[in-house]
């Protein structure tokens, strides 16, 4: 069971020196055991600092997180990051980038081999395994990345607009595809986005946050209209025409709107 | 568009000139073959250190010799300039700790180290390699530092939240990482050990190339100095282009990445 509890968390930045900057105040927020949020809000709101609390790469200032009942502390293979830079290991093959989380929990050849040959099928990129990220298109090389942090088998996995630096085509392809990854292998996902559709097509819940200081604005449940809806079964351009994905994205919408106006 | 005349062209010919004017100088008898012997001399000495022992063993032994040494006090700074350098760049700490120390020592000629060396190691193996290691230790540890510090966070980041130890961090993504930088520093490194083990060899051993050099001095035979200063320079030389190799093959396969 991974449920992310965030607990009453403030992060200040230089905390204690002379300009203490204040990033996100007294954000409480629950993440079901394999339940996948998204989470949107203008720049500078403190997505990315927020992902990075529960990653452990960042400390918290105030307040706690759990993963799966325990304190964070630091980062962990229960926590696999996808970076929006892709952060491949350019002097290793794909097939070295996969397993590399892998070998962390001492998983035997085989059980590499195996996952290797599974992640390359499902992510459509049979034969090249043996090639180097440069070797790759920006779209492959995310998928890579991503093929890398679920082969790490983490409870949680957390991405940091993972799709940003991909053109819309590519990124189109990579939503339907994450869908599919994780309907056949079920995480509790955070997915920081900019594109409100992105949001709501992937997520359970979408979380908006507001800024100055970092808060949460609004929780969005998505996740009845779904299943009541039956996207999952159609492609994703059929989906946003659907009355009810136009609804909710309008919703979502205005919200953001408002914490953009908020500051002009 | 082909030039006329090909580039080793001129090099060779500065070569040329370079000899043809020394022979020139001493057959002309310009100066005295006891201070400045032709080069055709100097080649019939370096045969004859070829075929006979000279202080002790042939040339060829000393100059290996010398390279055993140098191999050893090259070999020990780059297995602790470069591990240390990597955790210096890792650890915000460790950097703080070493950096004063490191500081001081980087400014001491490795020629000041020779009383040190003998003292503690005598007149063996063991002082002309620290005399050496001194030299080349400096650029060892640098450039692991800078190239540690250069590579991409989200790389160490990626490696973390994938469970890596800090050993497998160290390994298989700082090194990979500075490796470019390390290579270039280990060249430099190669130089200026080299240099500083002739230095060495003049003070604390009885074989290799500089103890050569001090017989040949005080046998009044400039011509076996010369000699030795030649095979210097050749070894030098190779060690340079090897690790220029080493180097250019690296950053090849680095930077189609
Ligand atoms: N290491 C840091 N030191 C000081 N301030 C920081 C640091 N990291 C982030 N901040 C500040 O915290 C705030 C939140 O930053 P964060 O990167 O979390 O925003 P974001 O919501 O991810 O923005 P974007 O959508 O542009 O990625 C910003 O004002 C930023 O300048
Ligand atoms: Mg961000």
């Amino acid at each position: 069971m991974s449920e992310i509890v965030i607990d009453k968390v403030s992060k200040i930045f230089g905390d204690g020196g002379a300009k203490p900057f204040v990033a996100i105040d007294g954000v409480d927020l629950r993440v079901e055991d394999r339940e996948f949020i998204s989470v949107v809000g203008p720049s500078g709101c403190g997505k990315t600092t927020l992902m990075r609390m529960v990653a452990g790469l960042e400390t918290v200032s105030r307040g706690e997180i759990r993963v799966a009942g325990k304190p964070v502390t630091g980062p962990g293979p229960d926590r696999a990051v996808v970076f929006q830079q892709f952060a491949l290991f350019p002097w290793k093959t794909v097939r070295e980038n996969i397993v590399f989380g892998m070998r962390s929990r001492g998983a035997s050849r085989e059980e590499r081999d195996e996952a290797v040959t599974y992640y390359l099928r499902l992510m459509k990129m049979e034969g090249t395994a043996d090639k180097y990220p440069h070797q790759l298109s920006g779209g492959m090389q995310q998928r890579v990345a991503i093929a890398r942090s679920y082969a790490t088998d983490p409870g949680v996995l957390l991405m940091d607009e993972p799709f940003g630096a991909l053109d819309a085509q590519t990124r189109t392809i990579m939503q339907e595809e994450l869908v599919r990854v994780s309907k056949g292998n079920p995480r509790t996902v955070m997915f920081i986005t900019h594109s409100v559709e992105e949001a709501v097509y992937l997520a359970d819940r979408v979380v908006v946050m507001g800024r100055n200081p970092g808060h949460i604005r609004e929780v969005i449940d998505v996740a009845s209209t779904r299943q009541a809806e039956r996207w999952s079964e159609e492609p994703i351009d059929d989906v946003m025409e659907k009355p009810s994905f136009t609804h909710l994205r309008g919703q979502v919408w205005r919200l953001l709107r408002e914490q953009m106006g908020a500051d002009v | 568009m082909t030039r006329a005349v090909p580039l080793w062209l001129y090099s060779l010919s500065s070569l040329v000139l370079f000899f043809g004017v020394w022979q020139g100088v001493t057959v002309l008898g310009l100066v005295s073959p006891f201070v400045l012997p032709s080069p055709v001399t100097v080649a019939e000495r370096a045969i004859a250190m070829m075929q006979r022992p000279f202080a002790g063993a042939l040339l060829w032994e000393h100059a290996f010799s010398s390279f055993l040494r140098f191999l050893g006090g090259f070999g020990l700074a780059a297995a602790i300039g470069v591990p240390l350098g990597l955790m210096m760049g890792r650890f915000r700490l460790l950097d703080e700790m070493v950096t004063p120390v490191f500081e001081a020592y980087r400014y001491v000629a490795p020629l000041a180290w020779v009383p040190f060396a003998a003292l503690w190691f005598g007149t063996g193996v063991g002082g002309a390699i620290m005399v050496i290691f001194t030299g080349a230790f400096a650029p060892c540890l640098i450039n692991a530092y800078r190239g540690a510090r250069l590579v991409d966070k989200h790389l160490i980041e990626a490696a973390q939240t994938h469970g890596a130890s800090e050993f497998r961090i160290a390994t298989e993504v700082l090194l990979p990482g500075a490796l470019p930088s390390i290579v270039a520093g280990l060249r430099v490194s190669a130089g200026l050990g080299w240099q500083s083990l002739i230095g060495a060899e003049l003070i604390v051993v009885s074989s290799g190339i500089g103890y050569v050099m001090i017989q040949g001095q005080s046998n009044l035979s400039p011509q076996t100095v010369i000699t030795a200063m030649l095979v210097i320079g050749l070894i030098g030389l190779l060690i340079d282009v090897g690790l220029r190799g080493v180097e250019t093959a690296v950053r090849r396969k680095w930077e189609g990445q």
